[in-house]
């Protein structure tokens, strides 16, 4: 009986949308990267610039392979995500390493740490942290050879291709430790506070004239990037702070305690990579929880393990394990962690109140 | 003080009020040449039709009665002659035809009865809420819940505090926002009126606070009667939901599950106070309503009142045509509205808008895969955990998706309106929710199947076992009959 007279094809509600889109979200962070990437530049010259384009363009290669292989649209390119995970591998990678760690390490987190799980959104580990992890396993030397910043005085750009494509090993006059290597040492004869004396200037270890990973030394401008995140609310202040919090508390009791033995949380704060871990890699959305409360135990963890591992572990440096043992974590807090729903008590049950029948006199 | 930190989540989508907010509400709009009035005005079963082709009616005149369970009454928005009662093409989600009414108005728009004069606060309770029956109102706010029934569920329970929800959140709507500048009065008449029935203590009017101008309206209304409070709320998208708007407002929440009588609370929408005034006070029937006409592709952007019936193209001529094709028709806000099939479908008791969007406007692009962003999580106003419930709802796993508040969702779309990946995650939820509501279904009919397999199967048993034993009763009497023959053949 019913006729149909139309069915016209309707598109579901809303009508309208947030003009948010994957894209602008991984190329504001891209963009935040600049300034830490571009001191970098500065700090460690062409070889520098060269290995930060050869991991990223790696890195993209990879993932259009990867979508190529699967049959899948290379229209997924356009949200820049593998550029992003390449761009901040690179930044954490010795500033002279040979191109094929760039481009290996970029090659193993686009294809192992993220196409492997499914593609974009489906990994469990963060593919940057995956590849520097692996890559740290399996080439100690490559990854551990620290230059001292240089400013203007690089290398020319022909020497660069030389120190980045074929296999130029530093003289000592140019490599030094970082300090949280130097302390590694300090740790057992007991001597930290000595060390970080005489070896650590907070001043300059925040502003980045340190040897270290390609862009991560200077905290000041890596955070500088973070502020433009957190106004722009791409990122979220739950994961970071409670992170660098608790790193800072750990160290600020236990330096207390026994200062030779214990880095002050200055040092904690102003070395390695824990603001770009802290604001950049934690917070990546796909390995970290959702809900607020999982964030803050999610970087509170992070923070634990960083302190542990720079302070009993066997590796000076302690980011990218600390982020890949809490990645592993999320479902779980994900899970337990659910936010309470309106109506609901917080294990779920309805709140308990019940309609009154009007009384009757 | 403090109603900001009440809810929580919530969007802010750009209102595009601006416009249609600063224009008087266009009334005494022309007679459209025929008023097409579907039999699905409100949330429930069709109401019924009582006239037949031919027949002429008044203005008010009842043309249909409720249906079963859920229903209204339906009248004749003007004088005229009913010419067919026919399929036709509905703004229902279905997208097929639905039965509708057709009425040719006669242009004399002469009432069935004269406006009643008598006072409404004299009569009682019982009767006033018979009244809102008859008049056929239901919730305009968008839920087109039948009106007559809240209130009686108002008199049975206790209900010490009225709401009525200013909380137009929907962009480009302003339909109530207009309606309390122009006509706070009646509209506070209205919420005394209500309160009159439901025997509340007190009224809090809430109204977004991106509205000054209806604050100061109501507030001037609301000035010589106790008990009435006008309160700005925070302007966010869902506080117009009766959840919402009942968290800001009193800072509890509604049970899961629950009512709002649970915590002693009605909520009303000010059109439909309105509406119930209009029908305490005159007698008048639900005839018309407010509706935006908004987007883009409207030339000149207006409130109108229009009567049930006009076809949506002579509302839209009403304010200037379109000035070009629009990307998507709506019927309702951007958020929670429905896309119009065609401009041929007309105004009904639950439109309060229509939009031509462009497609800028729109901003539609092909979802891609989720990036775990957490937006939606912070955009629920539910709390809830919509990237979850998605991942679960696509895998058909409805259970889980249920776990993560698949019953507690709203379907208010901010999840789906912040979503960067373009996921349609409330169109996920919708579809889940439909199969959770056919699984529980055929749940039913299957144990209802069993109970009554069961009991045939009783009866069947019963029905043999005395058939075997009026075989055996049969079998004993013929032997008996037998017998005694048997003893003679014995016997020679």
């Amino acid at each position: 009986m019913n006729s149909k007279l139309s069915v016209v094809p309707q598109r579901p509600a809303p009508h309208t949308h947030d003009r948010a889109a994957v894209d602008r979200i991984m190329l504001n962070v891209c963009l935040a990267l600049v300034p830490a990437t571009a001191f970098g530049f500065y700090l460690f010259g062409w070889p520098a610039a060269m290995l930060w384009l050869v991991t990223c363009s790696a890195a993209i290669i990879t993932e259009a392979l990867c979508l190529l292989l699967q049959d899948k649209s290379l229209h997924a390119l356009r949200d820049s995500s593998a550029l992003l995970s390449g761009w901040l591998l690179a930044m954490t990678l010795p500033p002279w390493a040979p191109w094929w760690i760039g481009a290996g390490g970029a090659a193993f987190a686009i294809a192992v740490g993220k196409h492997l799980y499914g593609g974009v959104g489906q990994n469990i580990f963060n593919p940057a942290m995956l590849a520097r992890v692996a890559l740290l396993v399996s080439f100690p030397l490559q990854m551990t050879t620290w230059i001292q910043p240089l400013g203007f005085e690089s290398p020319d750009f022909l020497t660069s291709v030389q120190i980045i494509f074929s296999g130029w090993q530093p003289n000592d006059g140019l490599t030094g430790a970082t300090i949280l290597g130097e302390l590694k040492t300090g740790y057992a004869a007991g001597s930290v506070e000595a060390l970080s004396q005489t070896h650590f200037n907070g001043i300059q270890s925040l502003l980045g004239q340190t040897a270290g990973s390609m862009a991560e030394t200077s905290e000041f401008l890596v955070l500088l990037g973070a502020i433009w995140l957190l106004h722009k609310r791409i990122i979220s202040w739950h994961i970071p702070i409670s992170m660098l919090l608790v790193t800072a508390l750990l160290a600020l009791v236990s330096h207390h305690a026994n200062p030779d033995h214990y880095a002050s949380p200055l040092l904690h704060l102003s070395s390695g990579g824990i603001m770009l871990g802290a604001f950049f890699i934690a917070t990546d959305y796909v390995t970290s929880p959702s809900s607020k409360l999982a964030q803050c135990l999610f970087g509170a963890g992070c923070g634990f393990v960083v302190f542990a591992i720079r302070s009993w572990g066997g590796f000076p440096e302690g980011i990218g394990f600390a982020v890949l043992f809490m990645n592993a974590l999320t479902p779980l807090l994900d899970r337990y962690c659910k936010p309470r729903v309106y109506g609901r008590s917080i294990n779920g049950k309805p709140i308990n109140v019940k309609a009154q029948s009007r009384k009757v006199n | 003080m403090f109603a900001w930190t009440r809810t929580r989540g919530g969007v802010h989508p750009t209102g595009h009020k601006e416009t249609t907010a600063q224009r008087d509400i266009l009334t005494q709009l022309p007679l459209p040449p025929r008023l097409i009035l579907p039999l699905f005005q409100q949330s429930g079963a069709n109401c019924l039709p009582v006239v037949k082709v031919g027949d002429a009616v008044a203005k008010g005149q009842q043309i249909a009665v409720s249906g079963a369970g859920l229903s209204t009454n339906l009248h004749a928005p003007t004088s005229g002659t009913i010419v067919g009662l026919q399929d036709v093409v509905a703004p229902h989600p279905s997208g097929l035809a639905a039965p509708a009414i057709l009425l040719e108005p006669d242009g004399e728009d002469r009432w069935l009865a004269p406006a009643r004069s008598d006072d409404p606060f004299a009569r009682s309770p019982e009767q006033l809420s018979d009244e809102v029956e008859r008049a056929g109102i239901v919730g305009l706010g968008g839920a087109i819940f039948p009106s007559a029934i809240k209130l009686r569920q108002g008199r049975r329970f206790e209900i010490k505090t009225l709401i009525i929800n200013g909380g137009e959140c929907e962009p480009y709507l302003t339909t109530d926002d207009r309606l309390m500048r122009e006509r706070a009065e009646e509209i506070i008449e209205g919420a005394r009126l209500i309160q009159h029935i439901i025997e509340c203590y007190e009224i809090i009017v809430g109204i977004e606070d991106n509205k000054p101008e209806a604050i100061a309206a109501m507030k001037q209304a609301a000035k010589p009667y106790g008990k009435i409070r006008v309160q700005a709320v925070p302007a966010m998208y869902p506080m117009g939901s009766a959840k919402q708007m009942i968290q800001a407002l009193t800072g509890r929440e509604v049970p899961a599950g629950g009512r709002s009588n649970d915590l002693g609370i009605l909520v009303h929408n000010v059109a439909t106070a309105y509406a119930i005034q209009q029908a305490l006070r005159y007698g008048r029937p639900l005839l018309s309503r407010v509706l935006t006409v908004a987007g883009a592709c409207v030339n000149t952007p207006y409130n109108v009142e229009a009567l049930f019936g006009t076809p949506i193209q002579f509302v839209i001529d009403q304010c200037g045509g379109l000035i070009k094709k629009p990307a998507r028709l709506v019927m309702g806000g951007p958020m929670m509205g429905q896309q119009l099939p065609s401009t041929a479908v007309p105004v009904m008791k639950g439109t309060s808008g229509v939009l031509a969007l462009t497609s800028r406007e729109v901003n539609e692009k092909t979802p891609s895969p989720c990036i775990r962003c957490s937006r939606c999580v912070e955009a629920c106003p539910m709390g809830l955990v919509p990237l979850e419930m998605a991942k679960f709802a696509r895998a058909d796993d409805f259970d889980s998706a249920s776990d993560y508040g698949l019953r507690d969702c709203i379907l208010c779309g901010s999840c789906s309106y912040v979503c960067p990946s373009h996921i349609p995650l409330v169109n996920y939820f919708e579809y889940a929710r439909g199969e959770l509501k056919q699984r529980k279904l055929s749940a039913q009919k299957l144990s209802y199947t069993q109970q009554l397999t069961a009991a045939r199967n009783e009866r069947m048993e019963k029905e043999a076992e005395l058939k075997r034993a009026a075989k055996a009763a049969k079998a004993a009497k013929k032997k008996r009959q037998k017998k005694p023959a048997n003893s003679e053949e014995c016997d020679s």
